[in-house]
């Protein structure tokens, strides 16, 4: 201590600390003297509150352990048939984008003439209603807008629902994670095991009758060249051949050999028709064996 | 004790001023439902912290299990929500939080507006609410994409493309979202940075600038 506690001088601090020694006495202020039934925000409105919080809380949990949060399947860029929904409160901007006045030629006003005009006008909302005046009925312009705005963005959603659920009905779909749920519902009740949405593409099907000479042809074809010399392919761009009969009839295959089918060739230079029955009548055997 | 406890640490940090400053205030008659039942929509900007504070917890619970990468992703999410102990609540409370606080945030967005209370001179407190909104859209965004399912990969796949038809920096903001030309590896764990480091960071700023402004200017006063 450098300079003691002498106490001659006018600041003491605390320590070689730079800060002050106080002696004011540590209460906190009286509300009684501030206008209306003002009450100190420590502790007595926090309690309050807090109780309001717990209310809130519980029912939050409540909704929370009843409904449970959403899991469709795994991400498939591929799957071309999903709808896409973005969540709830940017359908309104989702469906705004919709309307052939603001979309195609005329995007720039759909993502940056409206949104800036909206949400510049929110942003800068003090700076444009500048009056002194207060109360929202006395504001008619502002309040209007207001108004406006949140019919305009409740209508929106409201028919962006309608829209997804009459696609999802027409197209006869239902959203992945109800699917899901049902699915593992149903396991449950008889008592299987949860399908699990990770574990699909392990259930590997045996190949049936492996020493049929319809093997060879599948060899000399060069199906196995795509395919895999274990015909379990390489999916999801080239399925597996094993189980491939679960999939298609022999009419089916028969007309994928002959002429192709996606990104597969046409065989029917490869081989004759002949072998193109003897094959496809063995390929058509291969299905998953009966549980 | 915790008065000696508070005077011991009172007397080398002198934190009395702070703590008078952020807590000792007053909350004035017509605010407080206790008096006035329909004072009730001053609650909304509470609520809204309350929830975000759910959020922010659940969230560092939800990172315990999350793996940002598009093998592992929805195994990870899947594995939390169905085996893990009480995984299901605490991804629960995170995927209806994000839709809570929006509507809480909603709601005192307009309370304010109404009231009138933007005015001068509150005006920078509105900019900065309105900041912490398109924050909040943003974490909503970014946090859609990490389950990695279908419903994910495709609303993704669509915000960023509208994003895209932006006139001359569309491009760049598609780039910048995708971390390539597509969505992939890349865009989820940018968009796990971002949805975890960037936004939430940006987020406390802005919430601590609004209550040092509320705390600063007091509520406005009645109508």
């Amino acid at each position: 201590m450098a300079h003691g506690h002498k106490s001659n001088e006018k600041v003491v601090y605390v320590g070689d600390s730079r800060v002050k020694k106080s002696n004011h006495p540590n209460i906190p202020p009286d509300y009684t003297s501030y206008p209306g039934k003002s009450e100190a925000f420590i502790p007595n409105f926090l309690l309050k509150e807090w109780m309001v919080g717990c209310v809130v809380l519980v029912g939050f949990l409540t909704w929370t352990i009843a409904e449970g949060a959403p899991l469709g399947y795994p991400a498939d860029p591929t799957n071309a048939a999903f709808i896409p929904m973005p969540d709830w409160y940017f359908l309104f901007l989702y469906q705004f984008l919709k309307y052939p006045w603001v979309s195609g030629d005329y995007i720039v006003l759909g993502t940056m003439g409206v949104p800036a005009v909206m949400f510049g006008g929110l942003l800068l909302a003090p700076f444009l209603d500048t009056g002194k005046e207060r109360r929202f009925y006395r504001r008619p312009i502002a309040s209007s807008l207001m108004f406006l705005s949140l019919i305009s963005c409740v209508y929106l959603t409201v028919i962006s629902w309608n829209h997804y659920t009459h696609e999802m009905e027409a197209t006869n779909s239902i959203p992945e994670h109800h699917v899901r749920e049902e699915k593992a519902r149903e396991a449950h009740e008889k008592g299987q095991e949860v399908p699990s949405a990770t574990k699909q593409e392990d259930k590997a099907v045996a190949l049936v009758d492996a020493n049929d000479p319809a093997m060879d042809i599948a060899k000399k074809a060069q199906c196995v060249t795509c395919h895999a010399a274990d015909l379990k392919g390489n999916p999801p761009q080239i399925p597996a051949l094993t189980g491939v009969g679960d999939r298609l009839s022999k009419e089916e295959l028969v007309e994928t050999v002959t002429n192709g089918r996606g990104g597969m060739p046409s065989f029917k230079g490869t081989l004759t028709a002949e072998e193109i029955d003897q094959l496809t009548t063995w390929l058509s055997k291969q299905k998953a064996p009966a549980e | 004790m915790f008065k000696s406890m508070y005077n011991w640490i009172d007397e080398r940090l002198d934190i009395t001023p702070l703590w008078r400053d952020v807590a000792d205030h007053e909350v004035p008659e017509h605010v407080n439902p206790a008096h006035h039942f329909s004072a009730f929509v001053y609650c909304f900007g509470g609520l809204t912290f309350f929830i975000t504070v759910i959020q922010i917890l659940s969230g560092m619970f939800l990172t315990m299990y999350y793996v940002p990468d598009i093998i592992n992703a929805y195994a990870s999410v899947d594995y939390l929500n169905h085996k893990v102990a009480f995984g299901g609540i605490v991804r629960g409370m995170h995927h209806f939080g994000a839709s809570l606080v929006i509507v809480m945030m909603f709601l005192h967005t307009l309370r304010v507006f109404f009231t009138g209370s933007y005015k001068a001179p509150r005006e920078m407190n509105w900019v900065v609410g309105m900041l912490i909104f398109f924050i909040m859209l943003g974490l909503g965004f970014t946090g859609y994409l990490l389950p990695w399912d279908n419903k994910a990969y495709f609303a993704t796949k669509v915000g960023v493309q509208i994003a895209e038809s932006v006139p001359y920096i569309g491009p760049y903001i598609g780039e910048f979202l995708y971390g390539g030309d597509i969505v992939g590896a890349q865009t989820l764990t940018r968009f796990f940075a971002i949805h975890v480091f960037f936004l939430p960071g940006a987020l406390i700023a802005m919430l601590a600038a609004h209550f040092l402004m509320i705390r600063k200017q007091g509520i406005s006063g009645p109508l």
